[in-house]
């Protein structure tokens, strides 16, 4: 057994165990889990070499699409309010990744910036159907029939949570693995050699980019029930930026960093904002500073120098 | 739409495209020569408005004529150059040179969110309002629509001259071309003697005080608050990106473009008025991928 097969089965007894071992921080679980499906699906793209710095588009689409749902439908199946968020994301994935799959590199960032700097001025702006600042409520919804109260939704939504983590964090381990992942990860590292193997490297990063814009929207659903509220900030820039921030934390390039990533960014910040009030961002900076300067693979990078320095070279180099 | 509004919207979008263009030009000129995106960029504009408000306040509390609060905006931009440009370059963004673009990028958001907090600390989170400077020039009545003198003239004068300086010393320079030779090929700039790491500081020296300068000219026509730095970090970028990268001619150009933009839609269709800017990048970005003004490179093999 090697650590990538050890590290997920401890972390989902961990994980399964948290309601009861420690009630307090499972909100803050959930929330981060949530936020780490969003970086998954920023750390799918890198795996291609690309950096969006918009993907906090699809976490508020996908947001807002379960919140008109429920404008619509109040009361509706939590189930039903997912897949309305997952559809947003990956719809709008679709269109928008038609666009950016043409371009690399720097333009691929600010292109997908620019996407998302739209959707965030349409939400901040037509406040009529958005709601504006002030956001969009999404009121608990029902499972299986049953209005459950705020501890009983809370946990279940907790559980769904972790599963959805577990089953798409494995499903987009194995699709880096796939064929087509590899034709994936191919654009970053000799794009042209596709092309001579008859390969749209064009297709391959538009089905990547699906991918990634469904992980994202997943989080961003799961993150809109768990607050009960989604306001423009979802798609601001400084938001995207974030989820960048966290994929190259935990690893840049790997799945389970960003599950890692998004856990230790998310309690480095309520600590630091609990302990150091006003500068919990300054802290977080500066945090994100001695990273990328002292351990720039993070911290799935730092875990295999630690194994390597063991000897133990059989897995080397992911 | 009557010619009034017309003309106001006009002007407004003039003076606007000035102050923006400033902040862009810092932009596009670290990016041009030093290949680095600096997130933080808008922190530093941002610091520059809040410090010329310090500055003012000060000058006038001492008794100082308002007419003196014009060059206190050139002294706060070298200030912001100098104490945090400076530093930035030479303890952080030097060691990140060789690494991966996304970790470039990550080190300036960095920054960015220390300087947010280092804003927040000093000057805390109520906003701020000094319009002396704006005052002192007094105003201009053209065709039949007053304006301030300060957005009308001196804005777009000092956008201006900025343009053709900075274009002058980049081409008819020593110390310019020096720049435009380590932009061009550093390894061999390096070798017939030029010292690389002097010219990238002096760019990011300069850069980081036009971020400054565009920070303190904004500061007597709008009111000081946090966020304002990372709503003007977008809109230099999508200027820098539609006038294609690096492009000091082009930025002004889309400075112009999405000021104006900006502005019509203030008076046509307000609620749009955020959008515009971001509607113009994503509609050149399609058409033309390297920008307006940029040159598509050759592709790599």
């Amino acid at each position: 057994m090697n650590i990538k097969t050890i590290l997920p089965i401890v972390a989902a007894i961990l994980l399964l165990l948290v309601p009861y071992l420690a009630p307090s921080a499972q909100l803050l679980v959930n929330l981060a889990l949530a936020k780490g499906l969003a970086v998954a699906g920023v750390t799918v793209l890198l795996r291609a070499g690309q950096v969006s710095f918009g993907h906090a588009l699809y976490f508020a689409v996908a947001a807002y699409s379960g919140a008109f749902l429920l404008a619509a439908m109040p009361g509706a199946e939590l189930i039903l309010v997912l897949i309305a968020g997952i559809v947003g994301a990956a719809v709008a994935g679709f269109f928008v990744g038609l666009f950016v799959v043409r371009y690399r590199g720097i333009f691929f960032g600010m292109l997908n910036l620019a996407f998302s700097m739209i959707f965030w001025s349409i939400l901040e702006k037509f406040y009529h159907i958005t709601g504006g600042a002030d956001g969009k409520r999404l009121p608990r919804p029902a499972i299986f029939g049953e209005e459950l109260g705020r501890h009983d939704f809370e946990l279940i939504l907790f559980y769904v949570t972790v599963v959805l983590v577990f089953a798409l964090g494995w499903f987009a381990i194995r699709w880096l693995d796939s064929p087509t992942g590899q034709l994936f990860r191919t654009v970053k590292t000799n794009e042209t050699r596709l092309e001579y193997l008859g390969v749209s490297p064009q297709t391959a990063l538009l089905r990547g980019y699906m991918l990634s814009a469904v992980l994202c929207g997943t989080g961003g659903i799961l993150m809109g029930i768990a607050q009960g509220v989604v306001t423009p900030e979802y798609a601001w820039w400084v938001r995207s930026g974030e989820m960048v921030f966290i994929a190259v934390l935990g690893g840049a390039g790997s799945v389970r960093g960003a599950f890692i990533g998004a856990m230790i960014y998310e309690f480095v910040r309520v600590y630091a904002a609990a302990f150091a009030g006003d500068v919990w961002q300054m802290l977080l900076g500066a945090f994100l500073l001695v990273i990328i300067l002292f351990a720039p693979r993070g911290v799935i990078g730092f875990l295999e120098d630690i194994r390597l320095s063991r000897g133990d070279k059989t897995e080397a180099g992911r | 739409m009557n010619m009034t509004l017309f003309i106001l919207a006009l002007f407004d979008g003039i003076a606007y495209a000035a102050q923006v263009f400033v902040v862009a030009l810092g932009l596009t000129l670290i990016f041009g020569v030093m290949r680095i995106l600096n997130i933080a960029h808008g922190s530093l504009y941002a610091i520059g408005a809040y410090l010329t408000v310090t500055l003012t306040g000060v000058a006038l509390a001492a008794g100082a004529p308002p007419l003196l609060t014009l060059p206190l905006m050139l002294v706060s931009a070298v200030l912001i150059g100098v104490i945090l440009g400076g530093p930035i370059e030479w303890l952080l963004l030097r060691r990140i040179y060789d690494k991966p673009e996304v970790l470039q990028l990550l080190v300036t958001f960095a920054v960015f969110m220390i300087l947010e907090d280092v804003q927040r600390l000093v000057w805390g989170s109520q906003p701020y309002f000094q319009a002396a400077a704006l005052q002192s020039l007094g105003n201009v009545t053209v065709f039949g629509v007053t304006y301030t003198v300060y957005q009308l003239i001196l804005l777009p004068l000092v956008a201006l001259g900025l343009l053709i300086g900075l274009r002058f010393f980049l081409r008819h320079t020593v110390i310019g071309k020096l720049i435009m030779a380590t932009t061009e090929d550093r390894e061999a700039a390096q070798s017939i003697g030029i010292d690389a790491d002097r010219v990238f500081l002096l760019t990011f020296i300069v850069g980081a005080a036009l971020a400054g300068l565009g920070g303190a000219l904004a500061s007597p026509t709008t009111s000081i608050l946090p966020g304002m730095g990372a709503d003007m970090i977008v809109l230099s970028f999508a200027v820098v990106a539609t006038a294609g990268l690096g492009q000091i001619g082009g930025a002004a150009v889309t400075a112009l473009m999405i000021g104006l933009g900006r502005s019509f839609a203030v008076y046509i269709w307000p609620e749009a008025a955020s959008l515009v800017p971001y509607l113009i990048m994503v509609l050149v970005l399609l058409v033309r991928p390297e920008g307006l003004f940029g040159s598509p490179s050759a592709r790599k093999i």
